[in-house]
């Protein structure tokens, strides 16, 4: 057993709003610089759509992930001698339209136009080349299913799917969507890592984070075809790739990343979880319907004491072992399996996990009218019972979030909707009838689970969503520096040391 | 000093030194500036057409040039039969010919595309100018100076060692045609410019891609270098008959992980 740390992340997809903050928040940390401009460490996509970059789920074309070869993996990318042989060239690589051209807006103009007979106007131009263009794609074009035609029908996440529960899809009256925030999943086993020629990615023991060492990054962006989830982007101007940090100097002052941190809805929750690092070789290259039980499988329960001796003998410290106790990460994804990876048949094993949506049951139209034959109070069991009617096709969702496996969706949803059940009993009826508790059972759940459940999702306080493991600052100071000397020269320089020069 | 001592013994050595030191001092001091300044991302079209027989075309010739100074003896002994000299000599110009016509493409592509001109510095079209005389001077020697590969280990193989060996021999040189001696300076005159431009990196080709496992993960605070704390910014201890403190006997106050 190889136990190491990670810092994980949760996001509760029931819960998201869609404001799009965390995007906001994100971009005004970090990448509102000149070659960052179309990059969105942090999006939010509507679903169904095709996400951000353009149809990025599409691995024929950009050849993301790894895919199972006998007992192991490999990278759909390239192998070894090939990943040399494309540095001239990348064939996978997304071109900026598979994003947008990043532009602004010629603010000045509105005040120095001169008098004429028309409103003045503020032109959009484009931020590489400063010309004039016509903005013809953004990072969250097809919000709200906006252009279906174009978008939501050509997510890839449709296979399975019957056509005629497609073409209800697209009808006004029968429209469902959710809303899914993305960053960089951190994952156990990094395509992005494996795909860097000059090997300037690496994955972070003490807590997981990926990171790119910009002076090793040579330009060679095979990490950008390579990531499966388009998270790692080529800052056009620089010449070296960038990709999501998870807030790592936040984390190492105590706070949670901005994009958590902001989120309106509280949809994000953040925490240790320890894992055998051991296991990642087999756990990638298990059957694609195993995959989800595979990588949990990794997830260890930190109050085992056989793991905290083992995190022990890893450097681990009390503090972090017990920062993995009270992860409601570990919570939600392993001790209540709320919580699955997005497209684990990537085989990148994500470190973040989602809650998948419930979705209102179907209702049938007739004769223009919609027609509910069910008591509204009898709809949640209606559902319960008939999963395949929930608006969001349960093929969809398993795309998604479980390599197309049903079995994986269908007790989490399940579960979800007992602890609805439940509580509506409880708090709007205010008594309990056999029916539901009969329901919680079915649900695999209990009544004092669901008060748990029920408790982290709605009502939890920011330390209770944000559990940050004490980083103790001074030791990762201890790095480059002699902490106490460090402390002295803080705000004084770190890219240049005020040291007497020669 | 005449022309022929300044340009083919002085100024190659002026270009080797620039080329090391500058090298070695922006490689170790600025490596952030270190990058093949990759512009797919903006153009992906021409730059197919343009970048796969350029580098491909020049990784070639410069091989067949590099074994002809490793082996000259090989060269000459494979020349011996007609047909093979004039089979080297064909796949030669095609080589050179076929990297001309990435070269081309690059140079429109890059002085044509709106998004690529405003990734583009002036160093970047000097280098590809620099690159295109070598590549006409060469084809031209090439044409008119038949066979390169048979006078090729008589000249300059003894030319460019002497220079390596630091006993430089310019007057090698200096019989040549204008073409053939405009070539080779210009060599040097890359050599020069190579630690200043984007042709650094040419020598961050990363063959350890072939062995180095797959994943990376790295322990930050155990690759820490070992540090001497100051002695002022030591917390006070109160002497003792013992000596130092048990603070100071562990390392210090601030823990350790």
């Amino acid at each position: 057993m190889n136990v190491r740390a990670h810092v994980s992340m949760m996001f509760h997809l029931d819960k998201c709003i869609g404001c799009h903050t965390c995007s906001v928040a994100c971009k005004n940390l970090w990448t509102d610089r000149k070659g960052t401009e179309y990059m969105w460490w942090n999006n939010v996509e509507t679903r169904p759509g095709t996400g951000y970059p353009t149809g990025w789920e599409d691995q024929e074309r950009f050849r993301g992930g790894w895919v199972k070869k006998n007992e192991h993996v490999e990278l759909k990318l390239h192998s070894r001698a090939r990943g040399l042989g494309n540095l001239f060239f990348n064939p996978a690589l997304p071109e900026i339209d598979d994003y947008y051209e990043p532009f602004t807006f010629r603010y000045q103009d509105l005040f120095n136009a001169p008098e004429g007979n028309d409103q003045p106007t503020a032109r959009p131009v484009s931020m590489i080349t400063g010309e004039p263009l016509n903005i013809a794609a953004g990072p969250n074009w097809d919000d709200d299913l906006g252009g279906s035609k174009l978008y939501a029908q050509n997510d890839p996440n449709w296979e399975g799917v019957a056509p005629e529960i497609q073409a209800q899809m697209a009808e006004i009256e029968r429209v469902a969507f959710n809303y899914m925030p993305r960053i960089c999943n951190h994952c156990l086993n990094p395509a992005c890592v494996a795909a860097c020629p000059s090997g300037a990615i690496y994955k972070r023991a003490e807590d997981g984070v990926v990171l790119v060492n910009e002076n090793k990054c040579k330009g060679w962006r095979m990490c950008v075809a390579a990531c499966p989830y388009k998270k790692v982007y080529y800052n056009w101007a620089t010449g070296k790739s960038e990709k999501c940090i998870l807030c790592f100097p936040r984390l190492e002052t105590g706070q949670a990343p901005a994009c958590f941190h902001s989120c309106v809805g509280r949809i994000r929750y953040l925490g240790v979880v320890l894992y055998d690092a051991d296991k990642i070789p087999t756990a990638a290259a298990v059957d694609d319907k195993d995959l989800v039980a595979a990588q949990l499988d990794t997830i260890l329960n930190p109050f085992d004491p056989e793991v905290i001796a083992a995190a022990k003998a890893n450097g681990l410290g009390d503090d972090w072992i017990k920062s993995a106790q009270e992860s409601p990460v570990y919570k939600f994804v392993k001790v209540w399996k709320l919580a699955v990876p997005l497209h684990p048949e990537y085989r990148t094993m994500a470190m973040l996990f989602y809650i998948p949506p419930l979705s209102p049951i179907v209702s049938t139209i007739e004769e223009g009218l919609v027609k509910l034959d069910l008591a509204p109070q009898k709809l949640d069991f209606e559902l319960f019972d008939h999963l395949e009617k929930a608006r969001l096709p349960l093929q969809y969702l398993a795309n998604l979030f479980a390599a197309g496996n049903l079995e994986v969706i269908k007790p989490i949803l399940r579960k979800l909707l007992a602890v609805r059940i439940y509580k509506r009993r409880q708090s709007v009826d205010g008594s309990m009838d056999e029916a539901t508790l009969k329901l919680v059972e079915a649900a695999g759940t209990t009544p004092e689970e669901i008060e748990a459940i029920y408790q982290l999702t709605t009502k939890p306080t920011l330390a209770q969503r944000f559990v940050v493991p004490p980083y103790h600052r001074e030791m990762a100071t201890e790095v480059w520096s002699d902490p106490l000397t460090h402390k002295g020269e803080t705000g004084v320089g770190f890219i240049e040391l005020p040291v007497r020069g020669d | 000093m005449n022309w022929n001592i300044l340009l083919f013994q002085v100024f190659p050595y002026v270009a080797l030194a620039l080329l090391l030191v500058v090298s070695v001092q922006r490689m170790r001091h600025k490596p952030f500036s270190v990058s093949s300044l990759s512009s797919q991302l903006l153009e992906r079209k021409l730059l197919y057409f343009g970048s796969i027989p350029f580098h491909w075309g020049v990784l070639l010739i410069l091989l067949g040039h590099l074994l002809a100074l490793l082996i000259p003896a090989g060269l000459l002994l494979w020349n011996a039969v007609p047909i093979r000299l004039y089979l080297l000599e064909i796949t030669g110009l095609a080589l050179a010919l076929w990297t001309l016509s990435g070269l081309l493409v690059l140079l429109y592509r890059r002085l044509s595309n709106r998004r690529i001109l405003a990734v583009t510095r002036p160093t970047d079209v000097i280098v590809l100018l620099l690159l295109g005389v070598s590549l006409v001077t060469g084809i031209f020697t090439a044409l008119a100076y038949r066979y390169g590969s048979y006078w090729f280990p008589a000249v300059f193989t003894p030319y460019l060692w002497s220079v390596l060996i630091l006993r430089p021999r310019p007057e090698l040189v200096a019989d040549m045609p204008f073409w053939t001696q405009w070539h080779v300076f210009n060599f040097w005159l890359l050599l020069a410019v190579f630690p200043f431009t984007r042709l650094i990196h040419i020598i961050t080709v990363p063959i350890g891609y072939l062995w180095r496992p797959w994943q990376i993960v790295i322990w930050v605070r155990r690759n820490r270098r070992p540090q001497v704390a100051p002695p002022l910014a030591r917390p006070y201890s109160p002497p003792t008959s013992e000596g130092p403190s048990a603070l100071q006997d562990s390392g210090g106050s601030y823990g350790s992980d």
